[in-house]
């Protein structure tokens, strides 16, 4: 899943910078890493900039066979016929 | 007829009392002997009334019980059918509570070590919930507030009521099927105990517990505690809650990568920079060893200049002694009195020659004296005038006794002018003149 990979590339973000900070590394391992950090951190926001941003309605067709379709302000039922009170 | 007449009489019977001897036979009705500190009365319920119960049963549980009274003919006893039970002291539904609760719990249900942790970055959020009411609206507005990427599948669902407890384990069971759904939230507005009951169900709760993707439960007010609750990975306790537990703030991940590149950016820069004086330090560093070095050659120079002085001072010095001690060798040398000497030897010699030759001639006119005195003494003069000298052989020792030769022994007579080898005939003493 897309947020698994993305809080992996942020852990791993992470841990480039501490190592970057700590600057223990020789400076070509550091050269190698924070090119590598520079590539996460930039493939992270390109994914923030692609993520899909809708809602979605699971529902049930005639067959009774589940689907997804877009959400729209009608899905809101405010009468509460079949809802809470 | 007692039957009829009792059933006629006593057609709404309240009682209270304590369960006792409880059986469950497989026809579905149940058993039981109703009694207090004085009294005990039989009473059945039929399957119809115990499929109404909201709560089980129990030996010992305090109840108030409606009813009516009825005989059993086969053994002629009256008993009581109860159609009503509820709990002495508190609700039905709390008691059912209380006994669901603790029948999962013992299954392991609620168990601490089950809950999965909630993903950090969930990037699709199901929701299961009521399509109409507040929480729907309050889930969507949070999380699209907080993160307007974030994408949400709603499985709509009728939250109370008797089909409720089933739509909603479907619908947790239809979003974990779905494969997309990083996380859950199930739940619902407030309402009364009555209106969450839903969420006490054990068909709702063994889906929560079930469920593969991780599930808030978010149902009613903070002090409405369901048992979807306890098998929720993390209970919300409210929906708006459960959007801000679930969505992370999209601004604020955006400004922690931008920060990361930053800190990536500065650190490497300042490597490079701290790199750098390191190699101007060194550089420095080195040109400092360099002219120590130089300094020390030319110290090397310094006392190897003063050595070879030191040695050429010692050397001269030296040479100076030996010199001294050759001119005093050489002024001790004897060969200088060798020369005098020998200078002095012919000189010595003439004057030695001279006093020889003086003395000589003195001597000769002195030995001429002796001799002319000699001779006039000799004892050849003596011979010469016809004497003789008899000396024993070959020793030459003058004869003067007659003893000391023996007759056949060789003498030797001297004459003036030779001598005569003579043998002795005969010894005679006594005077010859």
């Amino acid at each position: 899943m897309a947020g698994v990979k993305f809080e992996q590339a942020m852990a791993r973000l992470e841990v480039i910078v501490g190592e970057l900070e700590k600057g223990d590394l020789p400076l070509d391992e550091s050269l190698k890493i924070f090119e590598e950090g520079i590539r996460l951190s930039r493939n992270c926001l390109r994914v923030l900039e692609e993520a899909e941003r809708k809602v979605e309605v699971l529902v049930q067709d005639k067959n009774g066979k589940k689907q997804l379709r877009a959400f729209t302000s009608e899905d809101i039922d405010l009468k509460g016929s079949t809802g809470e009170s | 007829m007692v039957r009829a007449s009792l059933e006629a009489d006593f057609t709404e019977v309240w009682l209270e009392g304590e369960i006792s001897n409880l059986r469950a036979p497989g026809s579905g009705h149940l058993y039981c002997t109703l009694k207090d500190q004085s009294s005990q009365i039989r009473t059945v319920i039929f399957r119809s009334a115990v499929l109404r119960l909201r709560f089980g049963l129990e030996d010992g549980l305090q109840v108030i019980v409606r009813g009516r009274l009825s005989v059993y003919e086969p053994r002629g006893e009256y008993q009581l059918i109860l159609d009503h039970l509820e709990p002495k002291g508190r609700g039905a539904l709390q008691l059912a509570f209380e006994q669901l609760k603790r029948r999962l719990e013992a299954e392991g249900l609620f168990h601490a070590q089950r809950k999965r942790s909630l993903p950090v970055f969930p990037w699709t959020v199901g929701i299961v919930t009521s399509p109409t009411g507040a929480a729907v609206r309050d889930l969507i507005t949070v999380l699209q507030r907080r993160c307007p990427i974030l994408k949400i599948v709603i499985a709509p669902v009728q939250v109370q009521g008797t089909e409720a407890a089933e739509q909603i384990a479907s619908a947790i069971h239809a979003l974990n099927k779905l494969g997309s759904i990083d996380v859950m939230i199930v739940g619902r507005g407030g309402g009364s105990m009555e209106d969450l009951w839903s969420f006490n169900e054990e068909a709702v709760v063994r889906a929560i517990a079930a469920s593969r993707i991780p599930i808030i439960s978010a149902v009613g007010h903070e002090t409405d505690v369901t048992l979807a609750d306890f098998a929720a990975d993390v209970r919300a306790p409210t929906p708006s809650a459960a959007a801000e537990i679930v969505a992370p703030v999209l601004s604020e991940i955006v400004e922690r990568l931008d920060m990361l590149e930053t800190r990536c950016r500065q650190a490497i820069t300042s490597q490079c920079l701290e790199r750098n004086q390191r190699l101007d330090l060194m550089s420095v560093h080195m040109a400092s060893i360099r002219f120590r070095i130089l300094r020390e050659a030319q110290h090397v120079d310094d006392v190897v200049a003063a050595m070879r002085e030191a040695i050429r001072a010692k050397l001269k010095q030296v040479t100076a002694t030996t010199q001294e001690w050759s001119h005093a060798l050489a002024s001790a040398s004897p060969e200088g009195r060798v020369r005098h000497g020998m200078a002095i030897v012919p000189q010595l010699r003439s004057r030695l020659m001279g006093a020889m030759s003086h003395d000589l001639k003195r001597n000769e006119q002195h030995a001429h004296a002796y001799l002319d005195r000699l001779n006039s003494l000799s004892p050849l003069a003596i011979l010469a005038r016809g004497y003789g000298i008899l000396e024993t052989m070959p020793h030459g020792q003058t004869i003067r006794d007659i003893n000391h030769v023996s007759i056949g022994e060789q003498i030797r007579a001297r004459l003036a002018n030779g001598q005569l080898r003579c043998t002795v005939e005969e010894v005679s003493p006594g005077s010859s003149v």
